[in-house]
């Protein structure tokens, strides 16, 4: 099972921006590339990538195939209080995966 | 009779000239499938320049992994905020790259991802403000190593 990396500060002050940034391990395949044989490889892509702070959505984006593999995506929010993030990535073939990561706002 | 430094001149001056229009002309003649991916975007509404700051390298080696940031100026309140980010590309097999739907919970309207680019083109960011109207910023790049080409 692929893998995926959240990067988020472990405290930050109230109010402050902080820069998060989610990776996850995903071939990102576009569906327009061939084999040597000529066949067309299936499109297998993340399509959608949602962030909540204690369950209030935060980011949520869209990918397509011009996504490079292993999808990372970086972005901020304000540190409003002590608590958790989660990531959840989504796409085609029935793929989920999520992550989760704490802040402690001081 | 026309001495050799007026004709260069004169032909300098022409040539200039063309180049400028060619120039004007490839700016904004998208291909239309890119301009039919914003116009369902943003709906008919007028698209401005500025605002925006699309930060993409203008050589690109190697188009499988290319560093791409988009920042938007706003103050990201509850009243005037960002509220997506858009990216479409001119010569990928397909305009879009990434919409990133924002908040007043951001802080900062800006992202950053890893792009795949197909070829030498434009890039195109589009932010959509809580008011409604469409801001854009474009680059071109120039790209070496193609994606989506190699064979498996």
């Amino acid at each position: 099972m692929a893998r995926a990396i959240v990067n988020v500060p472990a405290t930050a002050r109230r109010g402050e921006i902080i820069e998060i940034k989610a990776m996850v391990g995903h071939a990102m395949e576009t569906g327009f590339r061939r084999t040597q044989l000529g066949k067309l490889i299936p499109r297998d892509i993340i399509s959608r990538f949602v962030c909540t702070y204690n369950d209030a959505e935060i980011l949520r984006a869209e990918l397509h195939p011009a996504i490079a593999a292993n999808p990372l995506l970086t972005f901020t929010t304000v540190a409003t209080a002590s608590g958790t993030l989660t990531f959840t990535w989504t796409g085609d073939n029935g793929y989920s995966m999520t992550a989760s990561a704490t802040v402690t706002v001081v | 009779m026309t001495s050799r430094r007026d004709f260069l001149v004169a032909t300098g001056s022409l040539a200039g000239g063309i180049g400028l229009v060619f120039a004007a002309g490839g700016a904004r003649a998208t291909p239309a499938s890119m301009q039919q991916a914003i116009g369902k975007v943003v709906g008919g509404s007028p698209v401005r320049r500025g605002k925006v700051k699309l930060d993409i390298p203008p050589l690109i080696d190697n188009g499988n992994a290319v560093p791409l940031s988009v920042a938007v100026e706003s103050p990201m309140t509850p009243a005037d905020h960002v509220r997506a980010i858009h990216v479409f590309t001119e010569k990928n097999p397909q305009p879009y790259v990434v919409s990133a739907f924002l908040g007043p919970r951001s802080g900062r309207a800006s992202i950053a991802t890893r792009v795949r680019l197909a070829d030498t083109q434009t890039v195109v960011a589009i932010a959509e403000l809580s008011d409604g109207s469409f801001w854009s910023d474009r680059k071109a790049v120039v790209v070496t190593l193609a994606a989506c080409l190699e064979e498996l």
